[in-house]
Parts: C-alpha cells; sequence; structure tokens
C-alpha cells in the first residue's frame, strides 16, 4: 500500500467520525503515521501481508454505518441453550434495544462514560492497528463489574457485520472487573453476507485483584473478511484471566493478545484452536509479560489445516528480571491434511529471570496414518475415523471452554466439517 | 471361508509374502508359527487391508468375496478381525467411544438395528466380563499407558464386541501373565463356533495348550513350508526351525 492510500484510508476514516475523543483519535493517527503500515519485511508481521491484502481488497476506506438488526435475527445467533446476557452490536455499534444486562454488570456507550483511560491497556505505539484503531473508532462498549460480583452467567458479546465495498469496522471495547469479581465474556462475530469488509477491533480489559475473567472469542465470519483483533489485559494479583480463541473461517485474520501479568499469584491462560481450509490465513500472535514474581501463564494452541490454508503461531513469552518463580508453559501443536497447507510456529521466549520454569513445543505432523488404519479395522469408514481423530485432537483445546452452549455449538460446527472431508 | 491362493506381497519394492497357500474352513483353528520376521505379521495385515502393502500376485476369498477388493472397514464388517501384535495408542480416543460407532457401522452393513445406549453398554458389561476387562480402562485414551497385557486384552474385548468370522491373533499371547493368557484364551475358545474360524499367530506352545489347533504351519521367507496338525507344533517347541530351514534351504531353486 503506498503512503497516500494510507494516509487516505486514515483521513477518511478520521474524518468521517463524529468530534468524540477527538485528541484521543488525534494521538491515536499520529502514532499510526509514525508506525506506517507494517511493511512486507515487518518482524512483527512477516508472514501475514496485511497491508498488501487490504490494499487488493478493500475498496471503500470509509467507516461501516451500522446496518439495522430484527430480534429475530439475535435469537437466531445465539447459541442454542445459552443463557445470560446478550449485548449486541452491528458493524461496531452498540444496539442497547437489542441488549440486557444483569445485577452487577453496568454497561454504556463509551461516548456515555466520562474519563475511560482508553489506550491505557492497548497502547496505540505498541500495533499500528490499535493505532488505526484508535484513530478511527467512532463510539465503543464500557462494560464494568462491581467489586464481589460473581456473574455465573456467560456475557455474549454479539457482533453481527455487514459492509459494502470492503468497508472498515473498529470496534472498541473497555471491560473493566472489579475486585473479587467473576465474568465470562464470549466474543463472536457474525457476518451477515459475503460482502468482504475489514475489521479492525480492540479490546482492553482491566482486572481487579482476586478477579477471574474468562474471555472466548469465536471468529467463523465469511471468507471475505479481513480481520485484526488486538485483545490486551492487565491482570492484578490474585487474579486468573483465561482466553480461548477459536477460528474457523476468514479471508486473512491476525490475532494480537497480550497479557500483562502485574500482580503476584496471578495466572494467564491461553487457548487457542483453528480448523482452516481452502485459502484462510490465520494469524495467532501471543504475548504474556511475566513482570512481577510468583505468576503462571499457560498456553496451548491447536490447529488443523486444510487445502491451501496457512496458519502462522508465534508465542512470546517475556520474563523480567524481578519475575523469579515464574511458571510458563506453551504449546503449539498442528495437523496438516494437504501437502498445501503451510504452518509458521514459532516460540519465542525472553528470560531474564533465573529461577523460572519454562518449557515450550510446538508439533507440525500429518494425519496419523496408523491410527486411521486401527479405526477402520474396527469397521469405521475412512472419513468417521478421520473426524475422530481430528476431533480427538482438537478436544484437548474444546475442554477448556466450560460453557456448554458455545463449546456444544462449536463442536457441532466442527463435526459437520470433520465428517465431511472437512 | 478363507481361501488363499498364491499370495505375494511387497512393501517398498521389497517381497515379504512369495506365495502362500492357505484354506481354512468354518469351524477350525489354524496356527502360524515361524521365525522372526518370516512375514507372520505382513500376512495379517494384507489380509485386514494394510494400504502400505502392494499384493502383487494372487488372490484370496472370504466366504466367497474377494477380500483383496474391499477397503479395510468393509472387510471389519464381513466380519474379519485382526488382534495386532503391536496395537497403536490413539490419544482422545477411548474404546467406549469409538466402538460404540465401529459395532453400529458394523451393524448397517449387515442390516441389522443400531444398538442405543443402553443396549451398547449392558453388551460392553457382557463382554468386559469375559475378558476379565476394567471399565475404567475402555474410558482411557486408546492403550494410552495401558501395559502391555492390557492392550492385548483390550484387543481381544474388541473381537468379542464386534463377534466376527474370522479372527486373526496376531502374537496375542505375548505380554500376558499366566493367569491373563488363560483368561484371554478361554475368552477366545468361547467366542468360536461351526460358523466361525480362527487363525491364531505365535510363538508358544503354551497359547496352543489353551486354543487347541486344528492345523499348524510353518511360515519362511514369505512361504507356507510346512503344515501338520497340532503334534507339529510340539516338534517345534523341541527343535526349533533350524531343521525346517535347512529342508527349506537346501532344496530352494530361487
Ligand atoms: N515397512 C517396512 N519396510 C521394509 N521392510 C519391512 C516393513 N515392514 C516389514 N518389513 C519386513 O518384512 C519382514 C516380515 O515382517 P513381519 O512383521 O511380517 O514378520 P513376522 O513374521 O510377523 O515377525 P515376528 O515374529 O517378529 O513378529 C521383516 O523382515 C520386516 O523387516
Ligand atoms: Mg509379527
Amino acid at each position: 500500500m503506498s503512503t497516500l492510500t494510507q494516509q487516505e484510508l486514515v483521513l477518511g476514516l478520521f474524518e468521517a467520525a463524529p468530534a468524540t475523543f477527538l485528541s484521543l483519535r488525534q494521538l491515536g493517527k499520529e502514532s499510526f503515521y509514525a508506525q506506517g503500515m507494517p511493511a512486507l519485511k515487518s518482524e512483527e508481521y512477516k508472514f501475514t501481508p496485511i497491508a498488501k491484502k487490504l490494499e487488493s481488497c478493500l475498496t471503500d476506506f470509509s467507516p461501516a454505518k451500522p446496518v439495522k438488526i430484527s430480534a429475530d435475527q439475535v435469537k437466531s445467533a445465539v447459541f442454542a441453550g445459552f443463557e445470560g446476557v446478550v449485548l449486541v452490536f452491528s458493524n461496531g455499534q452498540y444496539l442497547p434495544e437489542l441488549s440486557n444486562s444483569t445485577e452487577g454488570l453496568t454497561v454504556n456507550l463509551l461516548s456515555k462514560t466520562e474519563n475511560t483511560p482508553l489506550g491505557s491497556i492497548a497502547k496505540a505505539d505498541k500495533d499500528p492497528f490499535t493505532a488505526l484503531n484508535q484513530a478511527t473508532f467512532t463510539d465503543g462498549l464500557h462494560v464494568s463489574i462491581d467489586n464481589k460480583k460473581v456473574i455465573e452467567s456467560p456475557i455474549l458479546l454479539l457482533q453481527f457485520h455487514q459492509a459494502r465495498g470492503g468497508q472498515v469496522i473498529s470496534p472498541r471495547i473497555w471491560i473493566e472487573a472489579g475486585d473479587f469479581s467473576k465474568a465470562t465474556f464470549i466474543d463472536y462475530q457474525v457476518s451477515l453476507d459475503d460482502a468482504p469488509y475489514f475489521v479492525n477491533k480492540v479490546v482492553e480489559i482491566k482486572g481487579g485483584v482476586h478477579a477471574n475473567i474468562t474471555y472466548h472469542s469465536l471468529q467463523e465470519e465469511s471468507n471475505q473478511v479481513i480481520e485484526v483483533s488486538n485483545v490486551v489485559t492487565d491482570i492484578q494479583q490474585d487474579s486468573q484471566f483465561t482466553s480461548t480463541q477459536i477460528t474457523l473461517s476468514g479471508d486473512m485474520v491476525r490475532n494480537n493478545l497480550t497479557l500483562n501479568l502485574l500482580g503476584s499469584n496471578s495466572v494467564g491462560n491461553m487457548y487457542g484452536l483453528y480448523l482452516l481450509k481452502g485459502k484462510t490465513h490465520v494469524d495467532n500472535h501471543t504475548n504474556v509479560d511475566h513482570t512481577i514474581p510468583h505468576a503462571e501463564s499457560n498456553e496451548l494452541y491447536k490447529g488443523i489445516l486444510a487445502d491451501q490454508s496457512r496458519g502462522v503461531f508465534n508465542g512470546k513469552i517475556f520474563v523480567r528480571q524481578i519475575a523469579q518463580k515464574t511458571n510458563a508453559f506453551q504449546q503449539n501443536n498442528n495437523i496438516l491434511l494437504s501437502d498445501d497447507a503451510i504452518i509458521n510456529t514459532k516460540p519465542q521466549l525472553e528470560i531474564w529471570a533465573d529461577d523460572v520454569k519454562c518449557s515450550h513445543g510446538c508439533t507440525v505432523g500429518q494425519l496419523d496414518e496408523e491410527a486411521l488404519f486401527y479405526l477402520q479395522a474396527r469397521g469405521i469408514d475412512k472419513i468417521t475415523a478421520r473426524g475422530l481423530l481430528l476431533y480427538a485432537f482438537a478436544g484437548e483445546v474444546l475442554d477448556k471452554i466450560e460453557e456448554d452452549s458455545l463449546r456444544n455449538y462449536i463442536v457441532n460446527q466442527i463435526q459437520k466439517r470433520l465428517g465431511s472431508n472437512f | 471361508m478363507l481361501s488363499i491362493k498364491n499370495l505375494h506381497a511387497s512393501i517398498e519394492g521389497t517381497p515379504i509374502l512369495r506365495g502362500i497357500n492357505l484354506e481354512v474352513k468354518a469351524g477350525e483353528v489354524h496356527a502360524i508359527m515361524g521365525p522372526n520376521g518370516s512375514g507372520k505379521s505382513t500376512l495379517a495385515s494384507v489380509l485386514a487391508g494394510r494400504e502400505e502393502y502392494e499384493v502383487t500376485e494372487g488372490e484370496v476369498l472370504f466366504q466367497g468375496k474377494e477380500l483383496l477388493a474391499l477397503s479395510p472397514e468393509d472387510r471389519a464388517r464381513e466380519g474379519v478381525f485382526l488382534a495386532f501384535q503391536y496395537p497403536i495408542e490413539i490419544p482422545g480416543v477411548s474404546t467406549t467411544n469409538f466402538l460404540r460407532t465401529a459395532l453400529n457401522q458394523v451393524r448397517e452393513y449387515r442390516g441389522q438395528e443400531p444398538l442405543d445406549a443402553v443396549k451398547f453398554l449392558s453388551l460392553m458389561k457382557e463382554k468386559m466380563a469375559l475378558v476379565e476387562i476394567d471399565q475404567k480402562l475402555l474410558s482411557r485414551s486408546l492403550n494410552e499407558g495401558f501395559s502391555g497385557g492390557e492392550k492385548k486384552r483390550n484387543e481381544i474385548f474388541q473381537m468379542a464386541m464386534l463377534n466376527p468370522v474370522l479372527s486373526i491373533l496376531d502374537e496375542t499371547d505375548s505380554g500376558l501373565d499366566i493367569d491373563a493368557l488363560r483368561i484371554v484364551s478361554n475368552g477366545v475358545n468361547k467366542l468360536k463356533s461351526d460358523t466361525t474360524a480362527t487363525i491364531v499367530v505365535t510363538h508358544y506352545q503354551r497359547l496352543l495348550d489353551y486354543i487347541v489347533p486344528d492345523f499348524v504351519h510353518v511360515l519362511y521367507k514369505g512361504r507356507i513350508v510346512k503344515s501338520g496338525t497340532k503334534e507339529l507344533a510340539l516338534e517345534l517347541e523341541e527343535k526349533g526351525y533350524d531343521w525346517i530351514k535347512e529342508e527349506v534351504d537346501s532344496t530352494a531353486t530361487v
């Protein structure tokens, strides 16, 4: 993408936005100009030529306006058996009239909330797309959970997307979890049709002490969609944060997940599963920063790649010098179902403390032919046998999802694919 | 029931089976013995349909059907069962979990109604008792961390569940302790009938004390070089294979 188009992109989006957050957006714009679109040789975006992708697929650098969403659409998008809070969005715009809430949970538009320190967790200068979002978002959602409030039922962030000519959608979400609070979020994005668009999302999660936050994200948008997601969280003392990132489709998807472990006895869990086919390209970059002693991070990402799909996994574990007694575990396992599928997997460990337990491993393999034969020799047809094996492989990640309605939904979606030659 | 005629098979261009002839009738037990590397497991694998082996010559009829033309799953559904010499481990898949799928696919092929969860469970209970296998083992990942004996027991448990017409037991006795050998053999014997047949591959007479063969064959260098009755096994136990090897090697033309 030439510099001119970059400018056009940002200016088009910047100017289209209302005057709210003007100074914040101004800073975002400057930060974006300073960083620029990731160049082809950019280390962080090495295997994911997103600038090129945007250049070739986007024709309309304007923000996608919210489209009308009906109560029926909401009803049919919610997973069977789901009981909880539903917060509905249309092209990043929160729709209170279709949403509900629960005791201890406060939901508001960002524009109606005073003094939200946007950009203090997801910092614009860390990533050009975070900067781009900060420059171009129009409004967003502010969610807070009261101190000591344990919200047992899950909170679904149901995000409908539909745009023309590859417009840009810039969702911005701020979550604040009080001390001793507990909540589970499900970030679920749905394409309303097959038209291309670019979603550039930023989610900032500020945890209190002794908080327990789970953030599930399910991506199954159309195969025309380009998406960048930045989820950043600050994890305080005695707290636990768990992320599960499930990606089933898309054109080019880049997920940046950053966990800042800021208090002792904090735990960060990062789980992911990507099931790719066609030409889908999915890049998961995770980054956990152990800034204090006595914290733990666990990471397991698994991928099954068919056809000409492409996967990238980059897991950064940063253990600062004072972060003694850190436990950090990372695992990335992949099965390639075709000769044309590609996975680039890279653990990136930077360990400055000496008394730590760290382990990491990655595997890339094919489906186990011996296991396939064993099951066939018991009378199971090849496709079902394959499905059983792939499902067993993926199951380790799916088991981490405690919310039944979500897990059952994903299991169903996956089984439809695994049972039909993927 | 099973008729193998002049069967040749090779792997990666190396001939392993070099003209096997074998007739097995319903109700019979055949033992196949022979030195290490002679091709016993290869024969079992070729019959079960392992794709790595290329059949270069010969034919196999199973109940009148061309066995070699069938996929591995259809062979199983027709009633061929192979108890593997080295059962593999499959993480994340438990015996219970795949066996119901297997059994119902086999039943469907045979025109039988699928078993519901309750019926499946009661069948499992019955067959578990037969080979004295623990339910806990069956709900764990298949063979993962199983002892050698537990793996073999699990193979025979699966055989009991699938109720095959022709069972091929490849060194099922190896790894079994004395009690387990008796239990598993008794299980196999109980599953025998006038309409089924068994091929046992073994190195030792002690299995044949329990599962008494009608015929004993010696496989050597990819051919059956000697056949006899159960007395042949006793003779081998006593004398080893050298005398047979000499006999064969001295008359060998190729
Ligand atoms: N994948 C392979 N590539 C090359 N040679 C092979 C392969 N698999 C088997 N063989 C060879 O085929 C021959 C027969 O092997 P097979 O396993 O059938 O022997 P066996 O009679 O069952 O021996 P054992 O009594 O030790 O179980 C051996 O020499 C073996 O090394
Ligand atoms: Mg063998």
